[in-house]
C-alpha cells in the first residue's frame, strides 16, 4: 500500500485523493431538442479517515455526500482522482470490498419487503458466507442492542420507520464490517428512536472500533457522535476538522425566545447579542453558540416582566450557511480546505 | 457451495414473498379458470371447424388451453414478475442497494423469478389446470418419463422467460422508465408464446419465424413436449440453446449498464 501519510490519519482506511464526479444529463429545452451538461456533483475532493474514527460528513441538500459514498461502495466510478478503501478500489473490485463494508442509506432499505424481518437476515448470512456460529452471535447481540427481539417474524411492510431504520442496521452489520456508512440513518426518526441509534453507534464505535461515516442534516447526531466533522458544499470540501472549529469559523448563533408581558419594542440587549425578530409579546434574540445565556437571560428577567424563555440551538443547515457565505476569519479555523 | 445456498435462499425468498399475496393468487386462480373455459369452449368451436388444426386433436387443444392457464403467470407471460420490481428499483435508484452486495445481480433475480415461477405454478396455476382435466377430454401422457421431460422443459422455459424480461428491464437503465418496454413485452409476450393460439396453428413464413421466436420456448415447447408432439432432445436444445444465448446478452448488457450505471436519487 502507499505511505503518503497525510496529515491527521496515521492509517488511512479511507483515503480520497482529488476524487470527481461528473455527471452527464440531458435535459429538455424544447420540442425534440436536448441539451447535455454536467453536473459536477463531487469536486475534487481529498480527505484520509483512520481506522476507527468516527466522522461527520454534513453539507446542504445537492452537496454531493450521497455521490461519495456510493463512490466509497464502489457503485459509481469517480471520474477522476483516487480512492481507496482497506488499500481496495472501490469500484473495481466493488465485491470483495462489499464483505469488509456495510451500508445503510437512510432512504432505501435492504429488507425483503413483503416477508418477517428474520428472511433478510437469513439471506445476509449466506451472502456474507458468514459462519453459523458468528451469524447467531452477531444476530442475538444486535438485535438485543436494537430491541428488534419480538420484530423478528415480522414482514417488513409492517416495520415503522424507526423499527425499519434499526432492523436495517443489523443487515449492515451481520457480517462485522470494519467501516459502515450511514446516509441518514436518523432521518425521520422520532426522539426515541434517534437516540436509541445513536448510542447504539456510539458503543459500536467505542467497543468494536468499527470506522463510521455518517451523513446526516440533524445537528445532533453529529455533536453526540462525532469528533471530526467534514462539510462538503457543491462538491467541494470547505471544512475538516472538530465540530466546535465549524461553530467558531461560522459564527453561530444560538437563539432566545422570550415571551414578555405585553407587547414592548425590542429589547435594549448588550451586543454582540441583539433582537432579529419581533412578534406581539414575543421577542427572538441572536446570540453567539460560544457564549453563556445565563448573562443575557439575567438582564432581561431583571428588566423585563418576562413569562416565559427558550434557548434554540443553531441548526446545522445555518451553522454552514454562515460558515459558507458568512464573513471572513472563520475560514483560518480547524482545518479548513482550500 | 456456498453462492449456491445464497441464490437457493433467494428463490425460497421469491417463493415465500408470492405465497404471502393470498387475495392475489386467489383472485388469480378464478380469473385463469374462467379465461381457461371461456377458451376452451373458443376452441372446441374452432376445431370442429378445422379439425386437426396445427396438428392437434380436439383433446389436445383442450390440453393445450389449461397449460396455457397453468404456465401464464408461472412464466409471467404478460410481464408482471422480477422485471417489474427490477424496473421500478433501477427508477427509483434502489437498485444501489442490489448493487452493493457481495451477490451477481442476474443470478439473484433469476433465483428470485425461479421461485416466484415455482409459487405460481404451484399456488395459481394447478388449480385451473385440474379443473380441465376433471371436466374436459385431455391428451395427458401416461409414461413417467414424459411427464420428467416436461418438467425440465417448463424449468428451462422458465429461465428463457426470465431472461428476455431481464434484458427489458435493464433497458430502463437507459430509457429511465418502463412503461413502453413493459406493454411491447406484453403484447409479444401473448401473442409470440402462443397463448392465443398455439404457435403451430400459424401458417406460412409467419408461423415459421413465431415458432422460431425465443416466445416459442415458454408454451409451445413445453405443450408439445407434453403432449409427444416434438422429441424431447430437440425441445431441451431449442430452449436451452435461447436460455444461453439471453442470459449471454443480459450480462453483456448488464455489464454496460453497471459501467455506466447513474444511480438515481440520494
Ligand atoms: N444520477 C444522477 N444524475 C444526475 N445528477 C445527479 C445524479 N445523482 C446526483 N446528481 C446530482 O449530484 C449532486 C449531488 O447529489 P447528492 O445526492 O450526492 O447530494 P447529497 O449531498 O446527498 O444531498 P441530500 O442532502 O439532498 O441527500 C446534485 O446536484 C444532484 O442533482
Ligand atoms: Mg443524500
Amino acid at each position: 500500500m502507499d505511505t503518503n501519510g497525510r496529515v491527521g490519519a496515521v492509517d488511512p482506511f479511507i483515503e480520497l485523493d482529488g476524487v470527481e464526479k461528473v455527471f452527464e444529463v440531458r435535459r429538455k429545452t424544447g420540442f425534440m431538442r436536448r441539451e447535455r451538461h454536467r453536473v459536477r456533483a463531487v469536486d475534487s475532493i481529498s480527505f484520509a479517515v483512520a481506522r476507527g474514527e468516527m466522522v461527520g460528513y454534513i453539507g446542504p441538500n445537492g452537496a454531493g455526500k450521497s455521490t461519495t459514498i456510493k463512490m466509497l461502495t464502489g457503485i459509481l466510478t469517480p471520474s477522476a482522482g483516487r480512492l481507496r478503501v482497506a488499500g481496495i478500489e472501490p469500484s473495481r473490485e466493488r465485491t470483495r470490498l462489499a464483505h469488509r463494508i456495510g451500508v445503510v442509506f437512510g432512504q432505501r432499505t435492504t429488507l425483503w419487503w413483503d416477508l418477517p424481518l428474520i428472511d433478510s437476515y437469513r439471506l445476509m448470512h449466506r451472502m456474507y458466507r458468514i459462519p453459523d456460529a458468528r451469524y447467531r452471535e452477531n444476530l442475538d447481540r444486535l438485535v438485543e442492542l436494537l430491541e428488534l427481539g419480538s420484530l423478528l417474524d415480522v414482514p417488513v411492510r409492517q416495520l415503522s420507520l424507526g423499527q425499519r431504520m434499526r432492523g436495517d442496521i443489523v443487515a449492515a452489520l451481520l457480517h462485522d464490517p470494519e467501516v459502515l456508512y450511514l446516509d441518514e440513518p436518523t432521518i425521520g426518526l422520532d426522539v426515541v428512536s434517534k437516540a436509541k441509534v445513536r448510542e447504539f453507534l456510539r458503543q459500536l464505535n467505542a467497543e468494536r472500533a468499527t470506522t463510521v461515516l455518517l451523513t446526516t442534516h440533524d445537528l445532533q447526531d453529529i455533536e453526540q457522535l462525532c469528533s471530526r466533522v467534514m462539510v462538503i458544499d457543491h462538491g467541494r470540501l470547505v471544512y475538516d476538522g472538530a465540530l466546535a472549529g465549524l461553530h467558531e469559523s461560522g459564527e453561530s448563533e444560538r437563539t432566545l425566545v422570550v415571551d414578555l408581558a405585553r407587547e414592548l419594542p425590542p429589547i435594549d440587549a448588550p451586543p454582540p447579542a441583539r433582537v432579529v425578530r419581533v412578534e406581539g409579546p414575543r421577542q427572538w434574540l441572536a446570540f453567539p453558540a460560544s457564549e453563556s445565556a445565563a448573562g443575557l437571560v439575567a438582564r432581561i428577567a431583571a428588566e423585563y416582566p418576562l413569562v416565559d424563555l427558550s434557548v434554540r440551538e443553531p441548526d446545522i443547515e445555518a451553522v454552514i450557511a454562515k460558515m459558507l457565505h458568512g464573513d471572513s476569519h472563520g475560514k483560518e479555523v480547524g482545518r479548513p480546505v482550500p | 457451495m456456498g453462492s449456491a445456498r445464497l441464490y437457493l435462499a433467494v428463490a425460497v425468498g421469491g417463493f415465500r414473498r408470492y405465497a404471502s399475496y393470498r387475495a392475489a393468487t386467489a383472485a388469480g386462480v378464478f380469473t385463469n379458470t374462467v379465461f381457461g373455459l371461456i377458451l376452451v369452449y373458443t376452441y372446441l368451436a374452432l376445431w370442429e371447424e378445422r379439425p386437426g388444426l396445427g396438428g392437434y386433436d380436439q383433446a389436445q387443444a383442450v390440453t393445450y388451453v389449461w397449460l396455457g392457464q397453468c404456465l401464464y403467470a408461472t412464466l409471467a407471460i404478460q410481464g408482471g414478475g422480477a422485471e417489474k420490481d427490477l424496473m421500478d428499483r433501477i427508477r427509483t435508484g434502489e437498485i444501489a442497494v442490489d448493487l452493493y452486495r457481495p451477490a451477481d445481480l442476474q443470478l439473484w433475480w433469476l433465483a428470485g423469478d425461479v421461485g416466484r415461477a415455482l409459487f405460481q405454478m404451484v399456488g395459481r396455476g394447478v388449480v385451473p389446470f385440474l379443473v380441465g382435466w376433471l371436466f374436459f377430454p385431455m391428451a395427458l401422457p401416461g409414461e413417467a418419463g414424459l411427464w420428467a421431460a416436461f418438467a425440465v422443459t417448463l424449468l428451462l422455459a422458465a429461465v428463457v422467460s426470465f431472461a428476455i424480461r431481464y434484458l427489458a428491464a435493464l433497458s430502463v437503465f437507459w430509457l429511465m422508465d418502463g412503461m413502453g418496454v413493459s406493454q411491447v413485452l406484453m403484447i409479444l409476450g401473448v401473442f409470440c408464446s402462443g397463448m392465443v393460439l398455439p404457435l403451430n396453428a400459424f401458417p406460412g413464413a409467419f408461423g415459421d419465424v413465431v415458432r422460431w421466436l425465443p416466445w416459442a420456448a415458454q408454451i409451445q415447447v413445453p405443450a408439445d413436449v407434453l403432449m409427444g408432439e416434438t422429441a424431447v432432445p430437440g425441445a431441451f436444445a431449442f430452449q436451452a440453446g435461447w436460455a444461453v444465448v439471453l442470459l449471454g446478452l443480459g450480462r453483456l448488457v448488464q455489464s454496460a449498464a453497471t459501467r455506466r450505471v447513474v444511480v438515481q436519487g440520494g
